[in-house]
């Protein structure tokens, strides 16, 4: 690890000011940044800590949408979303304890790992990712595999998910990381279906749209025979092909829409 | 009522009080006044030449005390290899240079070329990455088939070609050419043996300091035999003469044999603390482990059985290339000869059989011993053909096995060894009453029924352990003895310390040791201490590894308390004015046979230290006694094990319902830490058949770097395991009847899991003659494709 000074704000306009300092870098829960400084491959001049802002920890429904604190860790979400049940037993499965409880919600986001299970949810729910600045739709916000519509300093304030009628994310896991191989969330909302796809693909988190129009129209898993996606543009590494993984969305999707009902 | 005291007495692990509160003591845990920092910088290409390092802006930096490279070993021994093998052709096998920073060329990612002492250990890291070096990179020899090909790229210049040795051995060349010509039956198989890292839950450690008043070196480190490392590093490498050598290997967190061998860094903490007079401490961090500890396995196998029209196996041969990586680590040439070779008859009485084995240097790192280290190997090779031979026979697989048993002792196999117990058809026998056989296809129709394909995978295993006779591996190349050793020191008021030369770093010897002296002396294991791991306290022992503490070690502490009571007798009879022929020894206490005259334990060995009532004229006052103990052959542990699974014949995935153990151990001293070794064992072979795989790109980059890409088993993907030892023939030829457990879950394992997944999927409908470890998901998936 390099030498780095850190800060700990306790509001969001103190931290907005300090990511203002040249190399400055926002530190969530860290369960990406910190292994990522300890290995060297990271060397922020300032960090600054966004865990002692309570302001963006908290956790509500109202009106059909359920708000998330940038900084509320998968542990509370798990504990606290019991609104959204789906998405409450997606975080209770992120990593282990240690993840659970240091890691949130806005640093996964704001990292865009194409295998981090929360890009899929806020997809496939329709979720606006809230920042200090502006307020962006999912559909706009993920741009590929760890890039984002965020801007340099730009912190995620809070996630407003609309709660579906019925909805289930289901994980095939890496065996090594067991982050996901492939995990597709499933959300059926009156005006439609939603089905987002993570782990797959080269371009990160995806919606797959010749499901959800299947799904729209008939949500059940038969609604999908005949339907799968191609091999080509899927990630392909030591764990999985990218034929295989074409096909574990197809069963993963099938699996979500059952658990679902 | 089980028995609570003793031989035979499951006692809690007394050494778990302080693991488990944090008061373990490893060697990161010591730090010595005026410490100093070591941070290697290696090679991030698997081959290159190394055409030129500038230390001088680095040495500048803060901190920086002084940075070595290669030249500063120029005439300085390398590492050695513990094992000379030699060729079918009679000629030794090929010895490349090791240096301790490489000199010239790197040859594999991970190679040190340079390193940093400082005062702090960022700044030997920051010092580290300022070097400015240049490394041309060459191409890299990775599959060891393209290694051995005409004009492939050499790892080392020096040598002809990359082939170490062409190793064989067994049967006469025309046995086994007769049984194959003769054979109504003939299976054939090739498989790969993926390559493990070890991953230990501590890595690698290393600490010198140079004593300049006595001109003594001591070296801390993360070591299963201490001694071996003093031998090693003094007369080969450094020229350090054992007296003024002293290596400590306190609390180990793990060996599994990856922490058997001598390596650079411990040679290099060594002579840096001497040349700087300061100490020098390196800590692994766990990137380092992945590409500096000595890998395991990585064995590529065409094996091919010989069956009668009556399915009598008649005869074996295989082809093995074993991956020896860049360099020969410490005991690398005798795996996958004299570890493997000698166990290809497992548990059948096939009469001729014949081993080849070609050993190959590619770019990567060493490869030495895990856990079962050759054994493993034969035993999968074996168990999985004696699987195919039934599936194309359409015999059952436990009937066929059951029929080629081995059921006389004791038994010279045509692989050089002789079983002298064992009861292979006791072991199946509680198998199959363990796993309920009867039920299975009532099971498999009610997996069947939730879409999922049930298998059932059985296989038998047999391992020589209680390594080894000295006068016979050295016959066979060992360049060491194999014995062990143990001195017995009792004190004045009766309770004892025994320095042994078995290191314990997870084999619970601080406990299991003190039974068997509990044992024999009567009397209480909380007087009891064993004391290991520092060649300043210890006799001259060879360490832990191969199971052997027990069976040889153990013995060597049998040997010395016997003489213990055989002194202690001779106090006895003076001070109870008795014949020494008369006394007895029992719980404790020593009494005139047939009378009520006794003296205690406390009173003898009082009066060998306050020798005012003692026969001085006869004996030596005190009461402390070593014997060093050489084995007269192996021990074969063995046993029948069974695997039952669930593939998810959509995904591939599959799930481990069940696993169960029937093992011969011979005698047990603690069946609880013999249970526990044999669930390790179980949960590593497990790991190496469903997750583990170590995988080098063409260009001889580690993929599998870090646990993101290297799966290691979790509590999550082990089923509840049952296990039994009931089923024991002790061994014949040491003191306790006792064979070794901490090897036999990881050697007997792997076949069972993949035979069941096999099961699962011919039965499922499926033809899928083999699929390589690990299963993955992605791999069953790919099989169930066609």
């Amino acid at each position: 690890m390099y030498s780095f000074e850190i800060e700990s704000p306790v509001s969001v306009a103190d931290a907005v000011a300090a990511l203002g300092k040249e190399e400055a870098q926002a530190l969530g829960g860290g369960q990406t940044l910190i292994p990522s400084l300890k290995a060297r491959l990271a060397a922020p001049a300032v960090l600054v800590s966004l865990s002692k802002i309570d302001e963006i920890k908290g956790i509500s429904a109202a009106d059909g949408v359920l708000s998330i604190g940038g900084g509320a860790t998968h542990a509370s979400v798990a504990a606290e979303a019991g609104a959204y049940p789906a998405l409450a037993a997606l975080a209770a499965n992120i990593g282990d304890p240690a993840v659970r409880n240091r890691g949130t919600i806005g640093g996964s986001l704001a990292n865009n790992d194409p295998a981090a299970c929360y890009p899929a949810a806020a997809l496939a729910s329709g979720a606006t990712i809230v920042t200090n600045t502006r307020e962006i739709a999912a559909d706009d916000y993920f741009e590929g595999m760890f890039t984002t519509a965020l801007e340099d300093g730009e912190i995620v304030t809070e996630v407003r998910f609309p709660i579906p009628e019925k909805a289930a994310y289901v994980k095939f896991e890496q065996p090594a990381s067991r982050f996901a191989l492939v995990g597709v969330f499933v959300a059926k909302y009156p005006d439609g279906v939603r089905v987002a796809v993570t782990g797959a693909s080269e371009e990160g988190v995806f919606r797959w749209e010749e499901a959800e129009a299947a799904l729209s129209g008939n949500f059940s898993a038969s609604a999908l025979d005949g339907l799968s996606l191609p091999a080509e543009g899927m990630m392909g590494d030591l764990h999985a092909a990218p034929d295989y993984r074409a096909h574990l969305v197809g069963v993963m999707t099938r699996r979500a829409v059952t658990a679902a009902q | 009522m089980p028995k609570d005291h003793g031989i035979g007495a499951a006692q809690k692990r007394r050494e778990d009080v302080r693991f488990l509160t944090g008061a373990g003591q490893y060697t990161d845990d010591i730090s010595v006044y005026g410490q100093t920092y070591c941070a290697f910088l290696r090679s991030d290409v698997a081959h290159g030449t190394i055409k030129s390092i500038d230390t001088s802006d680095a040495e500048a930096m803060p901190g920086v005390l002084r940075i070595f490279t290669g030249k500063d070993f120029e005439g300085i021994g390398g590492l050695p290899c513990g094992w000379q093998v030699t060729d079918k052709h009679g000629e030794p096998m090929k010895e490349p240079g090791h240096p301790v920073l490489a000199q010239g060329k790197v040859r594999h990612v991970g190679d040190p070329f340079a390193a940093v002492i400082a005062e702090t250990l960022e700044e030997a890291r920051d010092a580290a990455e300022a070097i400015v070096y240049d490394i041309e990179e060459l191409p890299a020899v990775v599959n060891m088939k393209a290694a051995l090909e005409e004009g492939a790229v050499k790892v080392h210049d020096d040598l002809s070609d990359n082939l170490c040795y062409d190793w064989q051995f067994g049967s006469d060349q025309a046995d086994v050419d007769k049984a194959f010509a003769e054979a109504a039956h003939v299976t054939t198989l090739e498989l790969v043996n993926n390559r493990l890292v070890a991953n230990p839950m501590e890595p690698r450690v290393a600490l010198g300091e140079y004593n300049r008043a006595n001109d003594e070196s001591t070296l801390y480190t993360t070591s299963q035999n201490p001694h071996v490392i003093r031998l090693l590093m003094g007369a080969f490498v450094l020229g350090i003469p054992e007296h003024k050598l002293r290596v400590v290997a306190p609390d180990v967190g793990g060996g599994f044999g990856t922490k058997i061998f001598h390596y650079a860094e411990e040679a290099f903490v060594t002579f840096a603390s001497r040349q700087l007079n300061r100490p020098v401490k390196w800590t692994s961090t766990r990137s380092e482990a992945f590409m500096s500890d000595a890998h395991g396995r990585d064995h590529v196998t065409k094996i091919e059985l010989a069956l009668d029209a009556e399915n009598n196996f008649t005869g074996l041969r295989t082809d093995t290339l074993a991956n020896m990586g860049a360099y020969l680590s410490t005991f690398s040439s005798s795996i996958p000869t004299w570890l493997h070779g000698t166990l290809m008859a497992g548990n059948y009485k096939t009469p001729a059989i014949q081993v080849n084995v070609k050993a190959v240097f590619t770019n990567t790192v060493p490869v030495d011993a895990y856990r079962g280290a050759g054994r493993p190997e034969a035993t999968f090779q074996l168990e999985r053909l004696v699987d195919k031979a039934a599936r194309e026979l359409g015999v059952d697989p436990i009937a066929l096995r059951r029929q080629n048993f081995i059921d006389s002792f004791p038994y010279a196999t045509p692989v050089a060894v002789e079983y002298d117990t064992g009861d292979y058809v006791a072991t199946m026998d509680k198998l199959e009453e363990m796993i309920d056989r009867q039920g299975f296809e009532a099971r498999r129709e009610e997996s069947r029924k939730r879409g999922k394909l049930r298998g059932l995978g059985v296989n038998c295993y047999i391992e020589a352990c209680g390594i080894a006779p000295s006068n016979l591996v050295g016959q066979l190349g060992a360049r060491a003895g194999l014995y062990d050793a143990a001195t017995v020191r009792v004190n004045a008021t009766g309770s004892i310390s025994v320095m042994v030369g078995a290191h314990s770093h997870g084999q619970g010897h601080e406990t299991a040791f003190p039974q068997v002296v509990a044992e024999m002396l009567g009397i209480d294991e909380s007087m009891i201490d064993i004391v290991h791991g520092d060649t300043s306290k210890i006799p001259f022992g060879m360490g832990t590894y191969g199971s052997r503490s027990l069976a040889v070690c153990g013995s060597a502490m049998v040997r010395a308390t016997e003489k213990i009571i055989n002194k202690a007798k001779k106090i006895a009879s003076h001070l109870l004015e008795a014949a020494e022929a008369d006394i007895e020894l029992k719980d404790g206490q020593f009494t005139v046979a047939g009378t009520d005259k006794s003296v205690a334990w406390g009173d003898v060995t009082l009066a060998a230290y306050v020798p005012h009532n003692y026969p001085l004229e006869e004996i030596e006052p005190g009461l402390e006694e070593t014997a060093f103990y050489d084995p007269s052959n192996f021990t074969y542990p063995s046993g029948a094990y069974a695997c039952e699974v669930e593939v998810d014949p959509e995904t591939g995935r599959v799930e481990i319902l069940s696993f169960a153990a029937a093992d011969d151990f011979g005698n047990v001293v603690n069946p609880m830490i013999v249970e526990g070794q044999v669930h390790g064992g179980i949960a590593q072979g497990i790991g190496q058949a469903m997750l583990e795989n170590c995988v080098y790109d063409e260009n001889g980059q580690l993929l599998s770097a870090s646990y993101m890409d290297y799966a290691m088993p979790r509590a999550e993907d082990v089923p509840f395991f049952q296990v039994d030892h009931s089923c024991a023939t002790p061994c014949t030829h040491n003191p306790l009847g006792v064979k070794g457990c901490g090897e036999a879950g990881a050697i007997g394992s792997p076949p069972a899991v993949v035979n069941a997944v096999l099961d699962a999927l011919n039965a499922g409908g499926m033809t899928v003659d083999h699929i390589d470890m690990p299963l993955s998901p992605h791999r069953v998936w790919k099989a169930m494709q066609g």
